[in-house]
């Protein structure tokens, strides 16, 4: 629940918004371009607490115009507001700017949306994979990958008795 | 006259492989490869309400130098299934490997494109515990389960590892076709009920 | 060491047996040549499960430590795009599985509020018990895991022998020790009993006299506050900036806690503090959790005297929860949304739209982020783990401290290896 206050100073310094509510959450999204304003904003008026950065695949949802949904979910200590942020992005320019200068805990948030997604975050630390082994060369969250995987599960040699 | 009155209370014979077999089942030290929530059950089986110390697995050694049983407790990723087939080779024969749980016996929940569906794919295994976790009493079973193994099986250089029946790859069970959309074939069957 | 490592790599051919280039990089471009690598884990009896880091040491002292997580990755997020909301919490049983009431009362009370239901007061009151219950085993787990890696087995048993007497209760109340899976859509899978009520008051009665025991062992030992005061040390700003929660942040002063500043279910009804420290070292956050215990103790007092009467589900009206079987059997409204549940290609309405709902696990705060397209089946299901962004923490925290703080700081952070990975 953001309050009006934080909505107007938004579209005042960033425009260009769409906001939203839903079951007493207040969803704005911003275009890819003024993503980091809006972030560096918001933590100026207080939100100091980033609790997530998450993504959305809609490939297959009903009435999807954009592929992936950028989510970041932010959270004033203070006054205990909550406001989701996001970015709708579409390939093949999969790149938005990092928050890790804002906040230190995005970094592995990053890192993940990048293993299970394929988003680049421009200006990140340390841009590698961190859940999946290096070797692995899909993005195993996008729809289009299948649950049971391409057979990487099983690609090792069996140990027999006496072996070793 | 039989043997038995020239021999004094003290002593006993048997067979040097039963000797042996009654040796190493009754000190059968775990190796824990406590992944996930079977883990906890390998634990609490450790802990003092069932106490597996009483069946001879005494010290849980971290060191695969110095086990000889190797119990597979919870999922195992396809990140971690090198790491476990090093800790195998890393332990001296005669050693035996009990699969806790459904997810490391057959891939449990899991069917996902990361966790191995079932770790006797890749390893040889002597035990199989089913449970999501197991209870306690089931672990302790399956070490006693193994405990009879042993001492039914076992020979003092470790010949039965070396039997046609141990070589054999295993064959999974039926290969599932990979299916894109399981809700399409929810969708499938849902006509052939209507 | 390093060039071991690469030639073992170049025997295995293809599969890179023990983690990344990276690491591997950083330890072999260093020019000074006393520092050296020191791989801990995934398998160690102090790496909570299946952790890995790489870490560079001069001598004792801890210049760096490279975290390599993922050894437990299995997909829990794609799988709920595949099981429905019913089949799912029993996955989320096996996210946090110390505490795993704490992770079905988060992901039901994520997907009552996408659909917009409200639960009955009973199964509120429930849910706050259960919840408190695997508050109190979590943290004993954690303070015991804490205690038994610098050394005090003691401590460690006492804890484990109360978790027993936990999961007896949580045996009687849902039939499985953990990975109980107790909630469901609209409300929980049994009712309570009298002989979970008596149980649980048996507990509260006794519980106690065992923190006392506890707290007589580990508070003044000498060796145990050398090995964890001023470790670890998280600074209040720093708390917030790395988007820690839970009893790491209160620790380090954040007096930030769900249950008070956002109350859910029915926090609200009852007397209870939330104790906060500002040292922010591994003796802060072990207080911390043993006085959390002391509270929760207080909430399941408090929820069990005034447990309302009532359902524990939702009525039909709502056509979410399977109502009960004399209504199935009685009434034609009972046996459509009996049948409007269970048939193939049914289930209940969803919305098509996301929202994030959380709740003060003991970890942290544990949310889920849901995307619902109108079926039973979850669109997305995102999971926020706490022990995921507390254990990016780690390298920051380790940095100065000797070898043997590791395992302090670690058992400190409470790293769940599955709520890690997912």
């Amino acid at each position: 629940m953001a309050e009006a206050a934080t909505l107007e100073s938004l579209q005042d310094h960033v425009g260009d918004l769409v906001v939203s509510e839903f079951r007493g959450a207040t969803r704005v999204v911003v275009p890819r371009e003024l993503l980091f304003d809006a972030l560096e904003l918001l933590q100026r008026r207080g939100f100091d607490l980033l609790v997530d950065i998450t993504c959305v695949d809609y490939l297959t949802y009903r009435d999807a115009t954009d592929r992936f949904g950028l989510v970041y979910l932010l959270a004033n200590t203070g006054t205990n507001e909550r406001i989701t942020l996001r970015v709708f992005l579409n390939e093949p320019d999969l790149i938005v700017p990092s928050a890790v200068p804002l906040w230190e805990g995005a970094n592995w948030l990053e890192r993940e949306v990048w293993d299970m997604f394929g988003i680049t975050f421009h200006g990140h630390p340390d841009h590698r994979r961190i859940l999946l082994p290096d070797e692995f060369t899909a993005h195993p969250l996008r729809k289009d990958y299948p649950l049971q995987g391409r057979g990487e599960r099983h690609n090792f040699p069996r140990l027999e008795r006496g072996e070793a | 006259m039989s043997n038995q009155t020239f021999l004094p209370e003290n002593v006993a014979i048997s067979k040097l492989d039963e000797l042996a077999n009654w040796c190493r089942k009754n000190s059968l030290w775990p190796m824990p490869f406590a992944t996930a929530c079977c883990g906890i059950e390998l634990m609490a089986t450790g802990a003092s309400k069932h106490d597996i110390a009483r069946f001879g697995a005494e010290v849980f050694r971290f060191s695969p130098r110095q086990c000889d049983l190797m119990i597979v407790a919870g999922r195992v990723v396809m990140k971690m299934l090198p790491v476990l087939q090093r800790i195998w080779q890393q332990m001296h024969e005669p050693k035996w490997c009990i699969s806790m749980g459904a997810c490391a016996s057959t891939g449990g929940v899991f069917d996902t494109y990361c966790v191995v569906q079932g770790v006797d794919r890749f390893l040889p295994v002597d035990m199989y515990i089913p449970g999501c976790p197991p209870r306690p009493e089931q672990l302790i079973q399956s070490v006693i389960d193994l405990q009879e193994k042993i001492q039914r099986e076992g020979t003092l250089e470790g010949r039965e590892f070396r039997t046609e029946q141990r070589q054999e790859p295993k064959r999974s069970l039926v290969e599932l076709p990979i299916v894109e959309d399981p809700r399409k074939l929810r969708e499938r069957f849902a006509k052939s009920l209507a | 060491m390093a060039t071991d490592l690469q030639s073992v790599r170049q025997r295995e051919r293809g599969y890179l047996p023990l983690g990344s280039q990276h690491a591997l990089d950083l330890a072999r471009d260093d020019e000074r040549d006393y520092i050296w690598t020191l791989n801990f884990g995934p398998q160690h009896p102090a790496t909570h499960t299946t952790l890995r880091i790489v870490l560079k040491l001069d001598g004792e002292r801890v210049i760096d430590a490279l975290p390599d997580i993922g050894y437990l990755h299995s997909g829990f997020e794609k799988l709920g795009e595949h099981l429905d909301y019913n089949q799912y919490v029993t996955i989320t049983d096996r996210m946090n599985y110390i505490s795993p009431l704490a992770n079905n009362v988060a992901w039901h009370n994520a997907v009552e509020k996408l659909m917009g239901i409200e639960i009955t007061p009973r199964c509120k009151y429930l849910r706050v018990i259960v919840c408190e219950l695997a508050r109190i085993s979590d943290h004993l787990l954690c303070v015991g895991a804490m205690g038994l890696d610098v050394g005090a087995f003691t401590f460690f048993l006492y804890a484990f022998y109360q978790r027993e007497v936990l999961y007896d209760i949580f045996e009687t109340l849902c039939g499985a020790r953990f990975t109980n899976s107790y909630t469901r859509t609209g409300g929980l899978f049994y009712d309570a009993t009298p002989l979970v009520i008596e149980k649980i008051r048996t507990f509260i009665k006794r519980f106690p006299a065992t923190l006392d025991d506890m707290e007589r062992l580990l508070y003044r030992n000498r060796i145990f506050q050398d090995r964890t005061k001023d470790v670890g040390v998280l600074a209040k700003e720093e708390a917030t900036a790395w988007s820690a929660t839970g009893p790491i942040a209160r620790a380090s002063g954040v007096t930030r806690d769900l249950r008070k500043d956002e109350p859910y279910l029915s926090y609200a009804d009852f007397d209870f503090q939330v104790p906060c420290m500002t040292s922010g070292d591994c003796f802060a956050r072990f207080l911390v959790r043993m006085v959390e215990m002391r509270e929760s103790l207080k909430i399941v007092e408090q929820a069990i005297e005034n447990l309302p009467m009532g359902p524990i589900s939702v009525g039909i009206d709502e056509r979410t929860a399977l109502p009960p079987k004399e209504q199935v059997w009685q009434s034609i409204e009972g046996l459509i949304s009996h049948f409007e549940l269970v048939m193939t290609n049914r289930g209940f309405e969803v919305p098509n739209d996301e929202c994030y709902d959380a709740i003060e696990s003991p970890n942290g705060e544990l949310g889920f982020y849901l995307v619902g397209d109108g079926s039973d089946v979850a669109y997305r299901a995102r999971c926020r783990p706490p022990s995921f962004i507390h254990f990016a923490l780690f390298p920051k925290l380790i940095r100065g401290h000797t070898l043997s703080d590791v395992v302090a700081v670690l058992g400190s952070l409470n790293i769940i290896a599955a709520e890690l990975d997912r």
